[in-house]
């Protein structure tokens, strides 16, 4: 299906699929959600709100929140070993210590009544035994490492004495205090201002230089997909609907989906006179993932939609290295006509 | 701590120095002066409780003087007599102790049950839950004092068994509170961050939660110990106290039959419960205002 990577994948996401149940029945909103991510790697996973992509690096840690989302199927392998099967012990072996994850909200996500340093170490002393003052030194350390200005006094304050973007520096410092094989990225910059969305990019660029950590990036920036990534897959109503390597998602994209997400990116042009094209947009919502049927979920919103669209169309290799679920995709260049 | 030693290069704004948050909600605790009053308050009872029975050494069980010696006639027993004729100020000493004593130990058998069910209850939600929740029901439907008596009445009245009942019949507003808290909090990102870096639930539990669930909790424990030295003056006027430990409860219902023929004999009783419990209140107010952050500002 996918072409063949270029090294053993880190970590490799099977067919992976999660239900939730509610008062209406069982919703789907993970379907069959497949990909690798190779060592050193930064795979991106992009689309709208609501579109599975939090969900997906949420089941990836088993952390799907209970009692009604499960994981209905599919794989996780790290190194080969199935996290989805693993015992609670070995689960939480793996979370902090293999697989760690950043948060949105650098506000919400460090807990308000204990120290940074307190929270960094205590990371260190569940996943490496360090005694308290070894994991105190870590943690210093770490803010070191993530560029936190004065880490010998920041070390000893609290999470409301720190700015947003210090918080977010001191969240990646604990998620990678225990030099973690795979960092999930969950929109880290979102909350963030521009200029320090930069920051925290150089960062996260710079950490991976240095410790070798495969990254996810969850996003819906695309410059942040630009600057950042290696390979891109595009989700779309809880399906992987497109991925390739990001000069082809980018470049080329063959999803009219993504070709939407892209087009609905503002450029920045200035005093050139009717430059200012109008800013195109994806009409529509993603659809309540209940009332997707049998069809492409994206047809309803699609300017080709077409009759084969009644029918789901399969995830297809197209190209080098590049897949993408679409009926268009064997018509290349010849787009059927646009429905009314 | 010779890390600490920072550059001193470093000339940056420094934050003002009210740091940690317990310091801070000490200090807002500090300016409260209800607050302040009641802990003198709570203070000067309990000093006279620990040291007046070695300055004033009289056993309040004994007839030291005329039965009905209001109090100023008599110089040896300051403020009177019971209808005995046993000294009123030796009660008020001798039963501050058994009586600050029940209403302790009940507010921490109360906050231990309520927190256990509760925190456990809104963590884990669903099945036990709902099956906590049924069993809080049951003892919240039971009339407290009620259900205090027959407890008290089955094991014989001590101070333990009757702190024990106390705390028994308290607990479900607690654990309501702390379960309402963990649900809330349990949502929060960094519980999620938690269990991302692989703590476990009851890492969770005690060590994230709880620590954040506490300044309310501390709040109600505090309004459970004015509550429990009431409930023990209910249960021991009712003549289901320890008959053999003088309490301020006993006092007043012993005498309640004298009550036009000696005011003395219930009304300094009743005064060194209602400002025990004033005091209390007062400090759980202050707490209140400290721990909550959203009153800090004001």
């Amino acid at each position: 299906m996918t072409a063949a990577t270029p090294a053993r994948p880190l970590l490799e996401v099977d067919n992976l699929s999660v239900e939730f149940t509610t008062r209406r029945g069982v919703i789907r909103v993970l379907d069959h959600v497949s990909f690798q991510l190779t060592p050193g790697a930064t795979l991106g996973i992009v689309g709208e709100s609501g579109c599975g992509k939090s969900m997906t690096a949420l089941a990836i840690m088993r952390l799907v929140p209970p009692p009604h989302g499960r994981i209905a199927g599919g794989a996780v392998r790290l190194e080969g070993e199935d996290v989805v099967q693993a015992s609670d012990v070995r689960l939480r072996q793996i979370r902090g210590k293999e697989i760690s994850m950043i948060f949105q909200e650098p506000m919400t996500s460090l807990n308000p009544v204990f120290t940074v340093g307190d929270q960094i170490a205590e990371a260190v002393m569940l996943h490496e035994g360090l005694s308290r003052k070894d994991a105190h030194d870590r943690a210093t350390e770490m803010l070191k490492a993530v560029h936190v200005p004065a880490p010998e006094r920041r070390v000893n304050e609290y999470p409301h004495q720190l700015s947003g973007g210090m918080r977010q520096r001191a969240m990646i410092a604990m998620a990678l205090a225990c030099r973690p094989k795979v960092l999930i990225a969950d929109e880290p910059t979102t909350a963030l201002d521009v200029t320090v969305q930069a920051q925290v990019f150089d960062l996260l660029a710079e950490l991976q230089e240095t410790t070798g950590t495969a990254i996810i990036l969850i996003t819906h920036d695309m410059g942040a997909i630009a600057e950042m990534c290696d390979r891109v897959v595009v989700m779309y109503a809880g399906r992987r609907i497109e991925e390739g390597p990001v000069e082809t998602i980018l470049g080329a994209p063959s999803h009219p989906y993504t070709q939407g997400l892209l087009a609905c990116r503002p450029e920045l042009v200035i005093g050139r006179v009717g430059a200012n094209r109008r800013l195109e947009e994806i009409p529509g919502v993603v659809p309540p993932l209940d009332r997707i049927g049998a069809g492409c979920g994206f047809a309803d919103r699609c300017k080709h939609a077409h009759d084969r669209c009644a029918t789901r169309p399969p995830i297809r290799a197209v190209g080098n290295d590049h897949a993408v679920a679409c009926w268009l995709s064997d018509t290349a260049g010849h787009l059927p006509e646009a429905r009314a | 701590m010779s890390d600490k030693t920072t550059a001193p290069g470093h000339a940056e704004i420094t934050p003002p120095q009210a740091s940690s948050p317990t310091r801070e909600a000490l200090a807002m605790f500090v300016r409260n002066r209800a607050a302040v009053l009641g802990l003198l308050l709570l203070a000067f009872v309990i000093g006279a409780t620990f040291a007046g029975p070695f300055l004033y050494r009289v056993d309040p069980f004994a007839v030291v003087g005329a039965p009905f010696t209001a109090p100023g006639d008599d110089m040896d027993v300051p403020l009177g007599t019971d209808h005995i004729g046993r000294d009123i100020l030796a009660g008020l000493i001798k039963g501050g102790g058994p009586t600050l004593a029940v209403g302790l130990s009940a507010a921490l058998i109360t906050v231990f049950i309520g927190v256990l069910v509760g925190a456990l209850s809104g963590y884990y939600g669903g099945f036990v839950d709902e099956a906590l929740m049924r069993f809080t029901e049951f003892f919240q439907v039971l009339p407290p004092l009620i259900l205090a008596m027959v407890l008290v009445a089955i094991f014989t009245p001590s101070l333990a068994t009757i702190a024990i009942a106390i705390g028994v019949v308290s607990w479900p507003a607690t654990a309501r509170l702390t379960r309402a808290e963990f649900l809330k909090i349990r949502e929060l990102e960094y519980v999620k961050a938690a269990r991302t870096i692989g703590a476990n639930d009851k890492r969770i539990i005690w060590r994230v939660i709880l620590p954040n669930a506490l300044p309310p909790l501390i709040v109600s424990a505090t309004l459970v110990v004015g509550v429990a030295i009431l409930f023990e003056a209910g249960l021991s006027f009712l003549g289901l106290g320890d008959p053999n430990v003088m309490s301020w409860g006993l006092m007043i219902g012993s005498s309640r039959q004298y009550i036009l023929d000696a005011w003395w004999s219930i009304t300094f009783p009743g005064l060194a419960i209602f400002l025990t419990v004033l005091s209390v209140s007062l400090i759980g107010d202050g707490l209140n205002d400290a721990l909550n952050p959203r009153l800090r500002e004001r």
